[in-house]
């Protein structure tokens, strides 16, 4: 923590901001001080000074390191070492080994075919989500055309990107206000991840994705009715394989009535859903859910793309599931042991490919629309996520970034001093729902422009003609079996 | 006459076939139906205002009373199948036969009387209602139990558990009366209560080795009154001598620590 005394003024605006205690004020010199280890580097104090007193430097007296003894991994040692826990950590995978997508490039047309422009022309996103029948049946009544088959449950978005699950208690009801709002106001869904849903917000149903989880928590049938399609998590991309454990300080009296719990309890989410312990008994909880709403949603199941993903997939498709989930190992989460986040799992690049190449080979893939998650940043992740074989995406951390994160990782401990990680009222305020709410659908909008652009450039106007395209995409840096699994040729070829 | 119309406008004749009414007692016969259309005949009687039901010939149907409005009386002949009252929000159901597995999951309110005997999973996740089953139950049961202001899930079994009963419980009261051991002293569980944060088990007896994280006492004044308010239910269902089971010392577990993982991280 850095400090220019000349242009501070003790306003103690930043001793007010951090909730991690990191600066003080000592009235006796006039003087606001510092505990540098407390600082997390959230940014809040350097954003909030009017003087920009404060510069945030790394610390560069720190153990020594090498390659294979990193400055983290010696702190995670001593850190074990005294408490004897598990390390947690917040958001998802911060190392560099995992990314295809930037070694993925895009096609565009020249000469032998014509790009489009968006601008001009018109460019068709909107996606549907759910079951598409094996065929069509339809009737003549005089010169009218009438479809006779029934056709299951549909999710319409008007763009390919959806708010994926976080679960109040982990994040404010704020940001769930905002993302409720968004996404009615962008023609997309926010996802409630598995911690019940405010009352409040029933009015934006519409929009809105309910979870069941196998916590259960504030699953009931006004929830399940409250929702446009249910979502069944059975993983997470962040902690594939484990539960969830929010502790009892963050069940609040407003957190407790949505998970429907005693204020100031742990909620536990078992490792598994108790009920799901093969396909068959996820066929069950499909069906439970489906005749817990009359048929009347499409049911998601959400799953961590882990080995075999493909072969789980074509299961989950023939259980019923109307829309797959993927979150790979980039997925963020509000909290996860470490050694889980950075070590489970497989990257989302290579499970859309795999899961879209099997259900295809299968001739399954219209039982099921595939949404992809777990570290999409921008719109040329999405783009390419879609030729790869997905229908849509979600977007967890790209929208948190948007609302005011600045991804330091500790979500954690409760204390998110932009407001968005906490159930603290008090911090909660921070984050104020209609500007958060504003900047969510420009970011949609935004994206929205460039997925269009992207598209125009390759000649195609209507997305489904991106979806699985992978023709579109070519591989730099990978090696043959990479280039096959992700079933794209290499550049230039 | 109108609800009889509403009931004629919605189902086919195949289906109608099926339904027929004693005073105000719809009788459902299940016999080779699917359960979607069994369901949905159940959907139909509930919305144009049946408030008893009695379905004949239940065979492995499953999903049976998820969906249907809070009054409703089930009585059911036969053997219901899985997840029977899953997400159940009200209804009351008495079952004569044996139930499968799954039975109560996620129930919010209402009432189950099994007279016989349920599989795995019996109550899972339940967060209000009562479930009585007469004799014993299967795997899992009660896992993960919980309750929220005035709803106290309560869960009665008449004999005994297996392998990882009230998992993870968080709240509620479950009663293991294991009327069917003989003269065995304890019930062969393992893992009973593992990871229990909240509610509390009473057992007829001390008949449990317990998991990890659990403390065990005699039945005290509150508690003798909460087990006798159950047990005078259940022998009202089942016909049993509500002394012959209140004679023997009831013991309560209860979990240590309501936080039981709270030094699990840094």
């Amino acid at each position: 923590m850095e400090r220019d005394e000349r242009r501070c003024i003790r306003c103690k605006v930043c001793v007010n901001q951090c909730t991690y205690e990191t600066h003080y004020y000592d009235s006796e010199e006039d003087v606001i001080r510092s505990k540098d280890e407390n600082c997390v580097n959230c940014q809040r104090c350097v954003t909030f000074c009017p003087t920009h007193t404060i510069v945030i430097r790394k610390n560069t007296n720190v153990n020594r390191e090498n390659v294979n003894w990193t400055a983290e991994a010696v702190r995670d040692l001593k850190k074990q070492a005294e408490s004897g826990a598990v390390i947690l950590t917040g958001m998802g995978c911060d190392k560099p080994h995992f990314t295809y997508w930037d070694r993925l490039l895009l096609n565009a047309s020249q000469v032998t075919n014509p790009s489009i422009d968006p601008l001009r022309e018109p460019m068709e996103i909107r996606t549907y989500l759910g079951a598409k029948p094996d065929k069509v049946e339809l009737e003549t009544e005089g010169s009218r055309l009438l479809l006779r088959t029934v056709l299951a449950p549909q999710l319409c978005i008007e763009t390919p990107i959806m708010f994926s699950a976080m679960s109040y208690g982990a994040v404010s009801l704020n940001v769930h206000k905002a993302l409720a709002r968004a996404a009615t106001e962008c023609g997309t869904y926010f996802n409630t991840g598995e911690g019940g849903l405010d009352q409040s917000l029933y009015k934006y149903g519409k929009h809105t994705i309910v979870q069941v989880a196998s916590g259960r928590f504030g699953v009931h049938p006004k929830y399940l009715d409250a929702g446009a399609a249910i979502e069944i998590k059975i993983g997470q991309g962040a902690k594939p394989g484990i539960g969830g454990h929010l502790p009892g300080e963050k069940v609040t009296k407003n957190v407790s009535k949505t998970r429907m719990i005693p204020i100031g309890s742990d909620a536990l989410s078992p490792a598994p859903q108790h009920d799901i312990y093969s396909i068959e008994d996820l066929r069950q909880l499909i069906y439970a859910l489906k005749e817990a709403t009359s048929y009347s949603k499409p049911i998601s199941v959400k799953i961590a793309a882990v080995h075999n993903v493909a072969a789980i997939a074509s299961g989950m498709v023939r259980a019923g599931a109307d829309i797959i989930a993927l979150d790979g190992v980039r997925g963020s989460t509000g909290a996860a042991p470490k050694v889980i986040r950075d070590n489970v799992g497989i990257p989302i690049e290579l499970a859309i490919a795999q899961v879209d190449q099997r259900l295809r080979d299968e001739g399954i893939r219209n039982r099921a629309s595939i949404v992809a998650s777990g570290g999409i940043r921008s719109s040329a992740d999405v783009v390419k996520a879609i030729a790869l074989g997905a229908d849509a995406v979600y977007v967890a951390t790209a929208a948190l970034v948007a609302m005011g994160c600045t991804v330091c990782q500790k979500c954690y401990t409760g204390k998110c001093p932009w407001g968005i990680a906490t159930s603290d009222a008090w911090i909660s305020k921070r984050l104020n729902p209609d500007i958060a709410a504003e900047r969510l659908v420009n970011l949609l909008v935004g994206w929205s422009l460039e997925i269009k652009d992207m598209m125009g450039g390759m000649g195609i106007n209507a997305i489904e003609s991106l979806r699985g395209n992978r023709l579109a995409l070519r591989g730099v840096g990978l090696t043959e079996t990479e280039l096959k699994i992700l079933g794209v040729k290499m550049a230039g070829d | 006459m109108l609800q009889q119309e509403r009931i004629d406008l919605e189902l086919d004749e195949n289906l109608l076939r099926k339904v027929s009414v004693d005073g105000e007692i719809y009788i459902v016969n299940a016999e080779g139906m699917y359960y979607r259309e069994l369901n949905r005949v159940l959907r139909v009687l509930c919305r144009s205002g049946a408030k008893k039901l009695e379905i004949q010939g239940v065979c492995g149907q499953r999903y049976i009373g998820t969906d249907l409005d809070s009054t409703m009386q089930i009585v059911l002949h036969g053997t219901p199948g899985n997840d029977l009252g899953a997400f159940m929000n009200g209804p009351q159901i008495s079952v004569h036969g044996n139930v499968q597995d799954a039975c109560g999951n996620t129930m919010n309110e209402g009432l189950i009387v099994v007279h016989g005997c349920s599989g795995d999973l019996t109550g899972h996740s339940m967060r209000g209602g009562k479930i009585f089953i007469r004799d014993g139950v299967g795997y899992r049961v009660g896992v993960h139990m919980k309750e929220y202001q005035n709803k106290k899930p309560a869960l009665v079994i008449g004999g005994v558990v297996q392998d990882f009963f009230a998992e993870y419980m968080a709240g509620g009261v479950a009663v293991v009366l294991g009327l069917d051991m003989g003269v065995s002293p304890k019930c062969t569980a393992r893992f009973v209560g593992t990871g229990m944060h909240g509610g509390v088990i009473y057992t007829r007896g001390e008949i449990f080795k317990l998991g990890k994280g659990l403390k065990i006492a005699k039945a005290g004044k509150r508690d003798i009154r909460v087990i006798e308010t159950l047990v005078r239910e259940f022998c009202g269902y089942f016909g049993n001598s509500f002394s012959e089971i209140m004679c023997k010392q009831f013991y309560k577990i209860t979990p240590v620590s309501k936080r039981p993982y709270e030094k699990l991280y840094t």
